[in-house]
């Protein structure tokens, strides 16, 4: 284990010294607070007003941001090292494979985490102390929710990242990879999905329908955050749970899956990769 | 005297390809042992199967008692050292907080960290980054990463490389220090000139087959080359039956001897009142590696009566 937080702690401190850290945390703490003083500009008005509209929003765009945040971060963890030599190198220490792998996933899930927790809590005070209709109290819950759930989709891509580096041999082919798979869950598949409703014509089975997006983490972090508001109306694809409201418990169950299967498989291909 | 290593009859191919065929290689408690070879005779993929970062086809490795692709065998790597060939380390870190890194790996306390930085010549650059470092300053880092602590086998892959002569004199001292401790060392190496004094045994590789092994007497004697006598005076007899190059320049005579009739020509020569200076060449390692690629590949070769 110790070894595990001595990797871990050189893969978090990288991420300080190259401003990894930095860079997201000012990211996201941007977008988010710019996104809820502009967020009702298409009705006429600017200001922070609606938490859930906030929310909703804010959750649609970390959708596009957290996963590609996340898959740039890991997608050289073990191919970079293998390029570097310095695979090898580590390998010949008195470090096992997995501790090896552990160490810099959970170094890299902690910058994910560290910087998505200061970036949107940063943005949550600057909504709380410039807004007169926000209450500090009430934002708790909803905001808690929120970056609990961000956390875990970052989480959930920095697994894939590693399925990716793991497997590939060149740190070029990685990114490469990790930019399809981006593509793929962000844009492909939802876009896929909404192809076959106008297809059908809405003509599916309501009954299975909606759990075809359990199959995409992006979903299941867009579906937690909309439930959290059950009041809010549901547009877009969004709209096709009407039918079957998945319980936010079960959602983030379903994520944490998401984290752990492509972290077993990480583990399984990094076992296998030969030297 | 306890084996450190053991190769036995050990086979390495990866998709048909042979890197390694029946390699017997064994090495005990504070020996230094040369190993040299072509590009792709097998260097590389020795020292992985005796890192255990590679298991091997057939055959048994084992390394301080044990297999090293064990588990088990995971513990023994803390007296455990390994330079690879072309290591570039985190350019972000400076060489102080990569040693660091590499020496809570190892569990050994970071003050030693600035001690070896030290010995290895590093002081200046201690809180630099290994961006700024030149090519030598690298392998001295990774040559003190090597070091940390002090570890009961070294492997050691172009070590020189990028040193300059001065510093490749007290990595050399360095290497005979350690095995005054007793630590083992495996040393491969292009760089063949100078290396011999510094190697109690040398093994040479060739296409995945170990061409020739054994210390570098033991090899003279073996390939039978010829030693070059040059002889200085006047009217100087040769002795009946040596065979000599046609290069007299003046007083001056070139010999090639072969090495048993070494004592009685020398001797004979000794006796003769002309001569003023002689000088005598012995096959160098830079000879005795051509000497079995040349066998290996088909080319010349000379043939031991």
């Amino acid at each position: 284990m110790y070894l595990v937080l001595v990797v871990a702690g050189k893969e978090f401190q990288d991420g300080l010294r190259n401003r990894w850290v930095v860079a997201i945390a000012f990211i996201l703490a941007l977008l988010a607070t710019g996104l809820a003083y502009f967020g009702s500009a298409a009705s006429g008005q600017v200001g922070f007003s609606s938490l859930s509209s906030t929310i909703v929003s804010l959750a649609s765009l970390a959708v596009f941001i957290i996963p590609l945040i996340a898959l740039m971060l890991a997608y050289d963890g073990i191919v970079g090292e293998d390029e570097n030599g310095t695979l090898l190198l580590l390998l010949t220490y008195p470090l096992s494979r997995w501790q090896l792998l552990c160490g810099k996933m959970f170094g890299h899930g902690l910058i994910m985490a560290f910087s998505t927790l200061t970036g949107f809590t940063t943005s949550a005070c600057i909504m709380a102390i410039f807004s007169d209709e926000l209450q500090w109290l009430d934002m708790l819950a909803p905001f808690s929710v929120f970056i609990g759930s961000a956390i875990l989709l970052g989480w959930v891509f920095v697994a894939i990242a590693y399925v990716i580096s793991t497997t590939v041999t060149e740190k070029s082919k990685a990114a490469g990879i990790a930019l399809v798979v981006w593509f793929l869950f962000v844009l492909v598949f939802d876009l896929g999905l909404l192809g076959i409703l106008v297809s059908t014509e809405g003509n599916v089975d309501a009954k299975w329908f909606p759990y075809l997006l359990l199959l995409n983490p992006t979903d299941i972090f867009r579906l937690i955050n909309i439930t959290y508001f059950a009041d809010q109306q549901l547009s877009g694809l969004m709209a096709v749970v009407e039918h079957a409201r998945f319980s936010i418990g079960s959602l983030m169950g379903g994520l944490l899956l998401w984290f752990l299967i492509p972290a077993v498989v990480a583990w399984v291909s990094f076992s296998r990769r030969a030297l | 005297m306890t084996n450190i290593v053991e190769l036995c009859d050990v086979r390495k191919s990866y998709h048909q390809v042979h890197a390694l065929e029946k390699l017997d290689l064994t090495l005990t408690e504070g020996e230094v042992l040369g190993l040299f070879g072509h590009n792709g005779a097998g260097k590389t993929t020795t020292i992985k199967l005796i890192l255990g970062s590679i298991t091997a086809t057939s055959g048994s490795v084992r390394v301080f008692g044990t297999d090293p692709t064990l588990a088990g065998a995971r513990e023994k790597r803390k007296s455990l050292g390994f330079l690879q060939e072309n290591v570039s380390f985190y350019e972000q870190l400076s060489g102080y907080e990569v040693l660091r890194y590499f020496a809570r790996l190892k569990g050994i306390r970071p003050s030693e960290c600035q001690r070896l930085l030290d010995q290895v010549g590093l002081s200046d650059a201690v809180h630099r980054r290994v961006k700024t470092y030149s090519k030598g300053m690298r392998q001295r880092l990774g040559l003190a990463q090597a070091l940390l602590g002090e570890p009961k086998l070294l492997l050691l892959d172009e070590p020189t490389v990028g040193l300059d002569p001065l510093a490749t004199r007290d990595f050399y001292s360095l290497i005979q220090s350690l095995k005054e401790q007793g630590c083992t060392v495996i040393l491969c190496s292009h760089v063949l000139p100078g290396v011999e004094k510094y190697i109690d045994r040398a093994a040479i590789l060739g296409k995945g087959r170990l061409l020739a092994e054994g210390s570098i007497a033991q090899l003279r004697e073996h390939a039978c080359l010829p030693l070059t006598l040059k002889v200085r005076g006047k009217n100087i007899q040769i002795p009946a039956g040596l065979n000599y190059l046609p290069h007299i320049q003046q007083d001056e005579v070139l010999l090639q001897l072969l090495p048993h009739e070494k004592m009685s020509a020398m001797q004979s020569l000794m006796q003769q009142e002309g001569l003023s200076d002689f000088d005598l060449h012995l096959p160098s390692l830079e000879d005795l590696y051509s000497h079995y690629i040349e066998k290996m590949t088909g080319v010349g070769g000379t043939a031991c009566i």
